[in-house]
């Protein structure tokens, strides 16, 4: 099943280079995708932790290389993301131009990248899916995009291909500071001989930089994240949502899987860095964000802004943390998808995005302002949407670490801005919303159509599941939590804790803190 | 199966609302008949409930990252709540009745009724939660309802304005209120308001660190109930219809402040520094309210203020360590505000969409169930015995007395203002000659409307007594009865009334115009000023450096030709894009073998 996700796709993607009817065999490879996803997910055990519907297929054996897939709680939530994403970029596509054919085998490309990415447990395929999704994300902004695309095209080329290269660099050298003996390109036995603490924190901490560095930049970490507001801008709104809904999640779905579980000592080397950057993200894009004066831009900056929130999440280093991070990743996908769709839609109708023309249009296209208007408030963190679990569970785990009781150490700091971030986004989004929907509208916007009935299947499919998970969020968490239980606390340099970290709390508190194993204070990354 | 049966009170309007969002937008005499089913099922729930002290309710798990972090949803069920929730429904469901009639002809109908019913079940949720993390959820939730319902006429410009105002700065408030819980989380080990009360001794010695964290759970009560400095949305607010500012911006809503304060009490009075500020805040919003009502025009706006001048006397009774006295106030500040938003929306529908009371003028005699309704509940607000604001208003004063003499002076001032500006207002409103040919010509609301006046009259007249309301409320004990509070109580209202009476009797203009009042302390022209020359400067600021430096030092230099692969690059053209893709992934792979297999 899980190699139907991959490949159902894929072949629909040859196919409509060979000639079969694009948009319909799109949307039925994408169904069928997302059909398989779900089914995924109905039969996942969610009673144990490690990795199901496993399949494996030997290439190399002397290479010890073969195309190994399978999902654990993690994989599976990306998987399912990422086909909830495709069917409704795929549905929000209207008519293309020239080369529809290829138009669509692009977009299922990039989605059976990303599900490949998502789904293998190899190292080699984990790598190679990835490059398989970006080369179509260059051509679709480069040859469809709107505005200044082709300078756009290049940005996001050359970043994420510089991007792309550091994070290969670092995987090499992962693999190579294995001893001889354990190496493998296969996730588990490398992750396992990590937890046996195989790798010199020396290496551990060279390493952990590379791919902090590399993946950051795929998932533009401040200051690496120029790229994202302008390639979002320029490209067609099925790749923006693709890509700010998908593709960049692999970025954070590697640190996850790879960095933090493998390298716990270099996570803690450069946490102060890491938060000095999200921080970035939050705080000084946030702004950046308040100041953009056209939908796309804004949208673009805000999907930049919210990394920092899962950054913060991964950084906290706790199973708290990262489950929020986990949810919040899938529930940034979902509402930035249904974003950028709707702007897509708008620009397709009004013919420009700024501000200064836009107003009013709620009561032209109240559907349009209805859809827009959820995923704002998703964007915001309002409770009921996904996002504000996964936003509670970052904020909450993350202030955890280091605390102290009557001291501010830099997760409590951390923590704080983070939540000042939330009043900015609220004010960026709803100013946007303001300026977009509300208002009087102008004379030339008074017979806009609304956004057609059939599009009313994936907007309701992107909120439903926001709002689904929003009010159940244990269904996700439940299969999330025990992987990073395992892996934040198998690893045996976490277990020392300095007595300063553990709070003059409860006794529940203190057994849940040695449970847990995952604070560090300030103290300790000085000290080391 | 009984355990089930409070939820029912939340679920029902919640289901109302999502029936309506989702089928019965453009069946719009459908979607009132559900949402108003869906109130009087909460109410009558919420009166079971009441009547039914030992029920209980099931618990179910939001959240569980065990053993970290647990969120239950469960339900308080103690005197509090029961009361809280059967006035809030109660008063809700008057306010869906007397909606038919005022948005009779609304276009918006069912997206008013859908955002009303959300409300309810936020509202109540607030009323229930068991603990901070379900409390910020409905809190929030409510926050997003006040902003659809101010909002409701999102076509015109000053209502989305207030809108975005009213959500944002409560955010602001909120921001304190997040990390307070936060603080508050790591310091006791649980969010469940039954565990940490017992558990505040763990914050042994550190006196600074238990008032700071009490003041950032305040600042959530500032936020929502509109306390200074955070107090300039609600008189904004009022752009929404006249049924929502009665119904969440002077009943409910509003009040969650003061009934969360209530709520967590114990956090509050374990610091005495907090409590201080607390009572500072209410006694500084209850004067300065008072003052900027004094010289308001328009009718909504002069209730919005008068809102927020009781809303500080709570705030000053919480600040007192008083909740009885407290709660006492928001139970017959409830009825009584009902009451006279719903009556003044009477009026202004009556004078199509008149609120400037300069153009109303003798109404008495066009609207006598409005002017005796609206008379009833102006008596009560400014504390005339025998009516319910008297005894609630008179308690805070006890309170005020007993504890702090300069706090006591400065509400026995805003007393008299409230008489003043009060008795300014049904002065120029109901007496003297029409002033508009909109006021020579008005005429009776119809009874969908005015039954609801008289109910809420009725209570607003009869709720201060002990008799009625020591059902639903703790009352503040009897002290050896100061007879020279109510004494000096009576007499600023006697001089408020007096000089209102005397100044404003037969005017058709105002006589007195002070500046500083009428631009309400110049408080928006502030918060515009502050807001440019940080949050924008520093915006902008950002973008240019984003823009200048990051962009253009990074590869933005590249794209643009300026150094060696940037005039390389310049060279391909696009459609050689895919020859330069098809080479990166050749690149990759080939780096691979090399790095890797050799």
């Amino acid at each position: 099943m899980v190699l139907f996700t991959i490949f159902c796709p894929l072949v629909a993607a040859v196919l409509i280079m060979l000639g079969a009817p694009a948009r319909k065999t799109a949307l039925a490879a994408s169904i069928l995708t997302f059909g398989a996803a779900l089914f995924l997910f109905a039969s996942f055990d969610r009673s144990h932790a490690g990795f199901q519907h496993v399949t494996s297929l030997g290439i190399s054996p002397e290479w010890r290389l073969s195309f190994i897939t399978g999902v654990d709680g993690l994989s599976m939530i990306m998987v399912l993301l990422a086909s909830i994403v495709t069917l409704a970029a795929v549905w929000f596509t209207s008519a293309i131009e020239r080369y529809e054919h290829a138009f669509y085998a692009c977009l299922l490309l990039i989605s059976a990248g990303a599900i490949g990415a998502f789904a293998s447990i190899d190292l080699f395929f984990f790598y190679a899916f990835h490059e398989l999704a970006l080369i179509p994300t260059f051509l679709l902004i480069g040859i469809w995009g709107s505005g200044n695309r082709v300078a756009a095209a290049w940005k996001i080329t050359i970043y994420l291909a510089i991007g792309s290269f550091i994070l290969l660099i670092g995987l090499i050298l992962l693999y190579q500071s294995f001893p001889l003996a354990s190496r493998s390109f296969d996730i588990r036995v490398l992750q396992s001989a990590a937890a046996m603490g195989q790798i010199s924190p020396e290496a551990q901490r060279h390493v952990y930089l590379l791919l902090l560095i590399g993946f950051g930049i795929l998932i533009s970490l401040f200051p690496f994240h120029t790229w994202a507001p302008e390639a979002y801008a320029a490209a067609p709104a099925p790749v923006a949502m693709l890509h700010a809904g998908v593709l960049k999640k692999f970025g954070l779905y590697g640190l996850l899987r790879l960095a933090i579980p493998m390298l716990p000592e270099g996570a803690r080397h450069w946490a102060t860095l890491l938060v000095v950057l999200l921080l970035g993200n939050i705080i000084y894009v946030g702004l950046v964000t308040i100041a953009q004066k056209r939908l796309d831009w804004m949208l673009g900056y805000s999907s930049v802004m919210h990394m920092g929130y899962v950054f913060l999440g991964i950084a906290s280093f706790g199973v708290l943390g990262a489950t929020g991070a986990v949810v919040l990743m899938f529930a940034h996908g979902l509402s930035i998808a249904l974003l950028f769709g709707i702007a897509g839609e708008l620009r397709r109708r009004t013919g420009t995005l700024a501000f200064d023309e836009l107003g009013g249009l709620a009561r032209t296209m109240p559907f349009a302002g209805l859809a827009f208007g959820f995923g704002t408030f998703a964007a915001i963190g309002l409770p009921g949407f996904a996002n504000f679990a996964g936003e509670v569970m970052i904020f909450f785990g993350a202030f955890r670490n280091g605390w102290e009781i009557g001291r501010m150490h830099m997760f409590q700091i951390a923590t704080v801005l983070a939540l000042w971030g939330v009043v900015l986004s609220t004010v960026y989004m709803l100013r946007a919303y303001r300026k977009t929907f509300m208002g009087s509208a102008g004379e030339q916007w008074r017979k806009l159509p609304d956004l057609s009935k059939g599009l009313r299947v994936p907007v309701t499919l992107l909120v439903g599941a926001l709002l689904c998970y929003g009010f159940f969020p244990q269904i996700f968490v439940r299969s999330v939590a025990p992987i990073f239980g395992r892996s934040l606390s198998a690893n045996p340099v976490t277990q020392s804790r300095s007595p300063g970290a553990v709070s003059p709390g409860s006794r529940e508190q203190r057994e849940s803190a040695s449970t847990e194993r995952g604070g560090y204070t300030i103290q300790q990354i000085a000290t080391r | 199966m009984t355990s089930f049966f409070p939820w029912l009170i939340l679920l029902a309007p919640l289901a109302s609302a999502t029936v309506i969002t989702v089928f019965t937008l453009r069946w719009k005499s459908v979607s009132c008949a559900i949402s108003i089913v869906a109130v009087l099922v909460s109410f009558s729930a919420s009166c079971w409930i009441f009547a039914h002290p030992n029920a209980s309710a099931a618990e179910f798990v939001w959240l569980d990252v065990s053993p970290v972090f647990r969120v239950p949803l469960g339900l308080t069920l103690d005197p509090l709540s029961r009361t809280m929730a059967v006035l809030v429904s109660g008063i809700g469901a008057l306010i869906h009745i007397y909606s038919l009639g005022y948005m009779r002809e609304d276009q918006g109908k069912s997206r008013y009724f859908a955002a009303l019913s959300l409300f309810m079940f936020a509202m109540l949720g607030i009323v229930f939660a068991s603990n901070f993390v379900m409390l910020f959820i409905f809190w929030e939730l409510v926050g997003f309802t006040s902003y659809v319902l101010i909002g409701h006429w999102f076509f015109r410009n000053a209502p989305a304005d207030a809108a975005n105002e009213a959500f944002i700065t409560t955010r602001i408030g909120d921001f304190g209120f997040m990390t307070g819980i936060l603080l508050l989380w790591m310091t006791t080990g649980s969010i469940v308001f039954a565990e940490i009360a017992p558990r505040m001794s763990m914050f042994g010695g550190h006196t600074t660190f238990v008032a700071i964290v009490a003041l950032l759970i305040f600042c959530g009560a500032v936020g929502k109930s509109a306390q200074f400095p955070l107090h300039v949305w609600l008189p904004d607010a009022m752009e929404g219809p006249t049924p929502v500012s009665a119904l969440i911006h002077a009943a409910t809503m509003v009040a969650a402040g003061v009934y969360m304060l209530v709520r967590v009490a114990f956090i509050i009075q374990a610091s005495h520094t907090a409590l201080l500020v607390v009572a500072w805040v209410g006694t500084i919003t209850a004067v300065m309210a008072a003052l900027i009502a004094t010289q308001q025009d328009d009718i909504k706006r002069i209730l919005a203020y008068s809102t927020l001048s009781q809303l500080g006397y709570m705030v000053m009774a919480v600040g007192l360590a008083s909740n009885e006295a407290a709660m006492f106030h928001l139970f017959t500040h409830a009825f009584f505000k009902a009451l006279l938003f719903l009556a003044a929306g009477s009026v202004i529908v009556m004078l199509h969409h008149e609120q400037d009371i300069w153009k109303m003028g003798g109404l008495r005699k066009k609207l006598p169930i409005t002017f005796v309704t609206f008379g009833a509940g102006a008596l009560a607000l400014i504390g005339c015995p025998p009516f319910s604001g008297f005894f609630s208003k008179e308690a805070i004063l006890a309170v005020d007395y007993e504890h702090n003499l300069p706090i006591f002076a400065l509400a026995l001032f805003a007393a008299f203002l409230t008489a003043f500006y009060v008795t300014r207002m049904l002065v120029i409103v109901f007496f003297g000659s029409p002033r508009s040919d909109s006021a020579r010509e008005s005429r009776e609301s119809p009874a969908v409307m005015t039954m609801p006046l008289i109910v809420l009259a009725i209570l607003a007249t009869l709720g201060g007594f002990a008799f009625f309301a020591r059902n639903f409320l703790e009352l503040p004990a009897e002290k050896e009865m100061v007879f020279f509070v109510p004494v000096l109580e009576i007499i600023a209202l006697i001089f408020g009334v007096g000089l209102a009476i005397a100044l404003y009797r037969g005017r058709a203009t105002e006589p007195v115009k002070i500046e500083l009042l009428r631009r309400k302390f110049y408080f928006d022209e502030f918060y515009a000023w502050l807001i440019r020359w940080t949050q924008e400067l520093l915006a902008r600021l950002a973008a240019f450096i984003d823009r200048w430096i990051i962009d253009a030092g990074a590869v933005g230099g590249s794209s643009r030709g300026t150094w060696g692969i940037g005039a390389v690059l310049r060279l391909v053209q696009v459609g050689n894009l895919q020859a330069y893709a098809f080479l990166f992934g050749v690149g990759v792979i080939a780096v691979i073998y090399f790095a890797v297999f050799r």
